[in-house]
């Protein structure tokens, strides 16, 4: 096995593990600490598949930008021990259940599915920031700048909606 | 084909289906909204994982795009729903599903 499998075993084991811990765990701060680490696993994966701008990106908005937000929200809702009311034993063991159905059917679907399809021309600096501005900029530059105005939208809303009520 | 040596996109795909099913697991199992929020997260992240593996092994940029996209819509979607999730606290002082039931039938 050469290095990089070890560490794709690895990423991957960090992953899920930590991914279940988000579900498990009661306390939410250590939930959305759990999260981070899974948020990180998951730009390692990016990294070791050469796609280093998204790695960057996704550390970035996911670490560095949703998850402080979720961590500031918690914060302001005080909800730093358990808050929830306890559901009933056959709620949980149904839930558990039809994920793990979920997954079974995923896995069985995709593992009788032949997808080693003939690889195209083997360009390996598809990740890089040069090779992706162009296509961002020529091929996509229409979604790109629809994009910024769903940014502006979505920060004029989140200001309207946390917003105090104005009596009139 | 493979994307790093010795891991195929199968092992992306089983990857990426246990990281979706985790997620999927942690919406039915918690009455905490913000987790469940959390967990829609995790579901976006492991389809992200599957397309930048796709991409890889078909030398494809588009895929990359696409993730790029996804990032600013959940980014946006989640300034939104965190927004709503605090007026909702605000209102109803919680953010237990379970007894925000009003459109419960």
């Amino acid at each position: 096995m050469s290095p990089s499998t070890y560490v794709f075993w690895f990423l991957t084991f960090v992953a899920i593990i930590s991914a279940l811990n988000v579900v498990l765990t009661k306390n939410a701060v250590y939930s959305v600490l759990s999260l981070i680490v899974t948020f990180f696993a998951i730009a390692g994966h990016y990294f070791l598949m050469n796609a280093q701008f998204l790695g960057i990106v996704h550390i970035m908005v996911y670490a560095g930008a949703i998850m402080v937000l979720f961590l500031y929200v918690i914060m302001m809702l005080n909800l730093n021990e358990t808050f929830e009311t306890n559901k009933d034993t056959f709620f949980h063991i149904a839930a558990v259940v039809s994920a793990g159905l979920l997954m079974v059917t995923m896995i069985g679907a995709f593992a009788k599915t032949d997808i080693q399809m003939q690889a195209m021309a083997d360009n390996s600096n598809i990740g890089y920031l040069e090779e992706l501005g162009k296509v961002l900029f020529n091929e996509f530059l229409l979604p790109f700048e629809i994009a910024s105005v769903l940014l502006l939208a979505a920060m004029v809303g989140a200001v309207y909606l946390s917003k105090k009520e104005i009596k009139d | 084909m493979e994307i790093i040596p010795g891991i195929t996109i199968n092992h992306y795909l089983i990857v990426s289906s246990i990281l979706f099913s985790i997620g999927a697991l942690g919406v039915m199992i918690r009455r905490n909204a913000i987790i469940m929020f959390m967990c829609i997260e995790l579901m976006l992240n492991a389809v992200n994982l599957l397309l930048v593996a796709f991409s890889k092994q078909w030398s494809d940029t588009s895929a990359q795009v696409l993730v790029f996209f996804i990032m600013a819509v959940a980014a946006a979607e989640v300034a939104v729903g965190l927004a709503i999730l605090m007026m909702i606290y605000r209102n109803a002082r919680t953010t237990d599903t379970e007894v925000l039931n009003k459109l419960k039938w």
